[in-house]
């Protein structure tokens, strides 16, 4: 190696360093670490009082667990920032599973979650795993598939007797078989209609979000459950029509939940109160009621918090 | 799809954790390789049997055993480290530091043997005689800098797990474009990928210029 080369080489790790310097090793996210003792009275205070001003939390950190629908229709990229600006919290969005953001909850691994699967947030509840929950939203499940419609599902008035149209005819049907809410919810179906579609040849399985499913779905011009806001988010890429909807036992339920602070003393229950406060706050509401109507011409979803859950069809 | 101030913080993160990483595995892979090329002890081809499987770890098991590790539930859950950058700059090194040293030993071990007694014979410490040979192989060397870095930066399974994928905290470029495609957003996700081909390329072209210059003295 001669001089001029050692040099060229040595310029370009210094500049490298220079670069990294100057952009400063990757920001972690604000721990709670320097001030945890001072101000527990002003974070008690925020999560207590509907969080009006920025009084800087004492843990400002908490872990959302919550489903993929939630953050591809975007609704969260809406919400989360308001609640920051709002309460000086920083809000860490999973978007997972219903299934695993209640393994996050049951593990103490999240501080608050807001998911769409009440029966699995019942049995969450009476667990022990949860302290609050408040019923938020909802917004329904359509059945979708192809224009041709090989079953003759469309127009149908249920979805029981939309899914044995599809079970005789053979016809592909594509599941998330995720453990999701969406997931959940179709199993539930199928349990309603009395048929087992497991190891049938013409059941899809994709094991992905409900982006992805939709697309394989409309590659393989297959019938799929979907929540309606993910759909009318990916229509333009779709060849997908609605066939089935409006059945009072497809309407797709959000409740957000708290995670028991007794589990571990590392949940941040004054930031996951303070969250769940905010969901149900009038403003919020507002919000909720108003999304989507800009791009989609409908809202996404419907403000539910304080309605009696008998009026979406659940019994508690 | 504009340049946007989102773009950029994805690309810059992408980067620097990238770029971390693949530098805490270039500290801990050149010595240990070159430790494990040029050893004679008992269980050296046991290690480096290790090391060449290490080089083949799936993205997305490393994820799932840090991520288990830093949760709050796991062992290190007190450094309250998962879902931030540093996260995924652990979980990247234990990606692409076995690479790292893999090619190592396998460039030191590709030199002439004789090449290391000469060194020794002509009065050369061993430190210098490590250099010597460091820069004997320096081709090959930079070849396994290259691996490393590219095996990280496409990571995506890893980088999901751990950093969970939080707008303005954790989102990388490959989560980025997992996020837009499932979002049915298909240009930005194409968009995003052209800009990670761009970068990666030309990370990769700086080296090999550095690569051939010192080929053609």
């Amino acid at each position: 190696m001669n001089n001029s080369k050692r040099n060229t080489l040595l310029t370009l790790m210094l500049v490298l360093a220079m670069w990294l310097a100057a952009c400063g090793a990757p920001t972690p996210a604000p721990t709670a670490a320097p001030a945890t003792e001072a101000p527990t009275e002003a974070a008690t205070e925020a999560a207590t009082e509907a969080p009006t001003e920025a009084a800087a939390p004492a843990n400002p950190n908490i872990i959302l667990a919550t489903t993929t629908s939630t953050q591809d229709s975007g609704l969260l990229d809406a919400l989360v920032p308001m609640f920051q600006e709002q309460t000086g919290y920083v809000v860490q969005t999973i978007a997972v599973g219903t299934g695993e953001a209640l393994k996050m909850g049951e593990e103490g691994n999240a501080d608050v979650l807001l998911v769409h699967a009440p029966s699995s947030e019942k049995t969450f509840m009476e667990g022990g795993h949860g302290k609050d929950r408040l019923l938020v939203m909802h917004n329904d499940f359509v059945i979708v598939g192809p224009a041709a419609d090989p079953a003759g599902i469309k127009g149908m008035a249920t979805a029981r007797e939309a899914f044995t149209a599809i079970f005789n005819a053979g016809a592909v049907f594509v599941t998330r078989g995720d453990d999701s809410g969406t997931h959940k919810k179709e199993l539930a179906l199928w349990k309603s209609a009395e048929l087992d579609p497991a190891g049938q040849t013409w059941y899809t399985e994709t094991g992905q979000g409900m982006g992805a499913s939709l697309t394989v779905a409309s590659e393989k011009t297959a019938y799929i459950l979907t929540d309606r806001a993910t759909y009318l988010a990916n229509k333009g890429n779709l060849q997908l029509e609605i066939l089935v909807e409006g059945e009072p036992g497809l309407l797709n339920v959000y409740h957000v939940m708290t995670v028991n602070p007794e589990k571990s003393d590392k949940i941040n229950y004054e930031g996951a109160l303070a969250f769940a406060n905010f969901l149900v706050d009038a403003a919020t509401q507002e919000v909720i009621g108003q999304f989507g109507v800009d791009k989609f011409g409908a809202p996404l979803f419907v403000p539910d918090a304080g309605k009696d859950p008998a009026e979406l069809g659940l019994d508690s | 799809m504009g340049f946007d101030a989102d773009v950029f913080a994805i690309t810059s993160l992408s980067l620097q954790v990238s770029l971390i990483a693949t530098a805490i595995s270039l500290i801990l892979g050149l010595p240990f390789g070159t430790w494990l090329a040029l050893g004679n002890f008992r269980g050296r081809s046991f290690l480096l049997s290790v090391v060449n499987t290490g080089m083949a770890l799936p993205p997305v098991v490393v994820g799932l055993v840090v991520a288990m590790t830093l949760w709050r539930s796991g062992p290190l859950g007190d450094l309250r480290l998962i879902y931030t950058p540093w996260a995924i700059v652990i979980a990247q090194t234990v990606i692409s530091a076995p690479v790292v040293m893999g090619l190592t030993a396998a460039a030191l071990e590709a030199l002439d043997p004789r090449l290391k007694q000469q060194l020794l014979g002509l009065g050369a410490s061993r430190l210098q005689m490590i250099w010597h040979l460091w820069r004997e192989a320096r081709l090959p060397l930079l070849a396994a800098l290259m691996a490393g870095f590219g095996s990280v930066i496409s990571e995506v399974g890893a980088s999901m797990m751990v950093g969970g994928n939080i707008k303005g905290q954790t989102r990388v470029l490959t989560t980025a474009i997992v996020l837009e495609t499932s979002k049915g957003e298909f240009e930005r996700a194409l968009a995003l990928s052209a800009l990670l081909l761009v970068i990666t390329y030309l990370i990769n072209l700086a080296l090999t210029w550095i690569q051939q210059k010192g080929a053609k003295r």
